[in-house]
């Protein structure tokens, strides 16, 4: 009791433990379920923008409840303009990669000549590469987005 | 689809809709923008359109909606107009 009321006398305006508690448990479940929208979308409803964009609201989350250092802690800015870069460099590099290999721009069945899984394995195999591409570059690029808003650009505080 | 609740969802909406232009104070205007969002998000998984209905729910109600407040903190919350 005594810690609990020591941890809430360290609270600034507008924290509340109860929410900052909450956000704590919700916040991996949250992550994972964008995970799973990002691995399923390409048999059922969702895929690599709005796995992304969940993945990202888990970031803004952390930022609202805590703090934007607490946030950027999880995933510092370095971090997250490589992973931005390299979602998108997945997506483009694909691509590219079926039109090097003699098929069409996007033609994942182009690329069965570098690893035999056959076209129709490929086209679905081709797909799943480019979802992860996409959810990784709108993760990166919905947290950026939050952090630089909130922070009016010099991503010392948040709001 | 049941063509009532479509309708019932689209008399909602479009409340919702002008109650968000007609607000004075920004705050609750980005609030309501956000049930616009949610009920769209709604009338598009009952018209069976479930990807656009996912996307209209992280997006529109989720994101956009965090995005304008914390654009409002930087400004004044009363519309002058």
């Amino acid at each position: 009791m005594k810690l609990l009321q020591e941890r809430t006398a360290k609270l600034r305006v507008g924290e509340s433990l109860i929410i900052q508690t909450a956000v704590r448990i919700m916040v991996p479940f949250i992550q994972l379920f964008g995970l799973y929208v990002i691995v399923h979308g390409h048999y059922s409803p969702g895929g690599g923008f709005q796995g992304g964009v969940v993945l990202g609201a888990s970031f803004v989350l952390l930022a609202l409840a805590f703090d934007q250092k607490f946030s950027m802690k999880y995933m510092s800015e370095k971090a997250n303009g490589v992973l931005g870069n390299v979602g998108a460099l997945i997506y483009t590099g694909t691509a590219a990669l079926c039109a090097i290999f003699g098929g069409l721009f996007l033609d994942y069945s182009a690329l069965d000549k570098l690893i035999p899984l056959g076209p129709v394995g490929w086209r679905s195999f081709g797909i799943f590469i480019v979802e992860v591409g996409v959810g990784l570059a709108v993760m990166s690029i919905m947290a950026a987005l939050f952090w630089v808003l909130g922070s009016n650009g010099d991503m010392e505080e948040g709001l | 689809m049941i063509w009532v609740l479509d309708l019932l969802i689209l008399l909602l909406v479009v409340i919702c809709a002008i109650a968000a232009i007609n607000v004075k104070d920004l705050l609750s205007a980005t609030i309501i923008f956000g049930v616009y969002s949610f009920l769209m998000c709604l009338l598009w998984a009952e018209m069976g359109a479930v990807d656009v209905a996912f996307t209209e729910a992280t997006v529109g109600a989720g994101i956009s909606t965090v995005l304008f407040i914390a654009a409002i903190l930087h400004t004044s919350r009363r519309s002058k107009d």
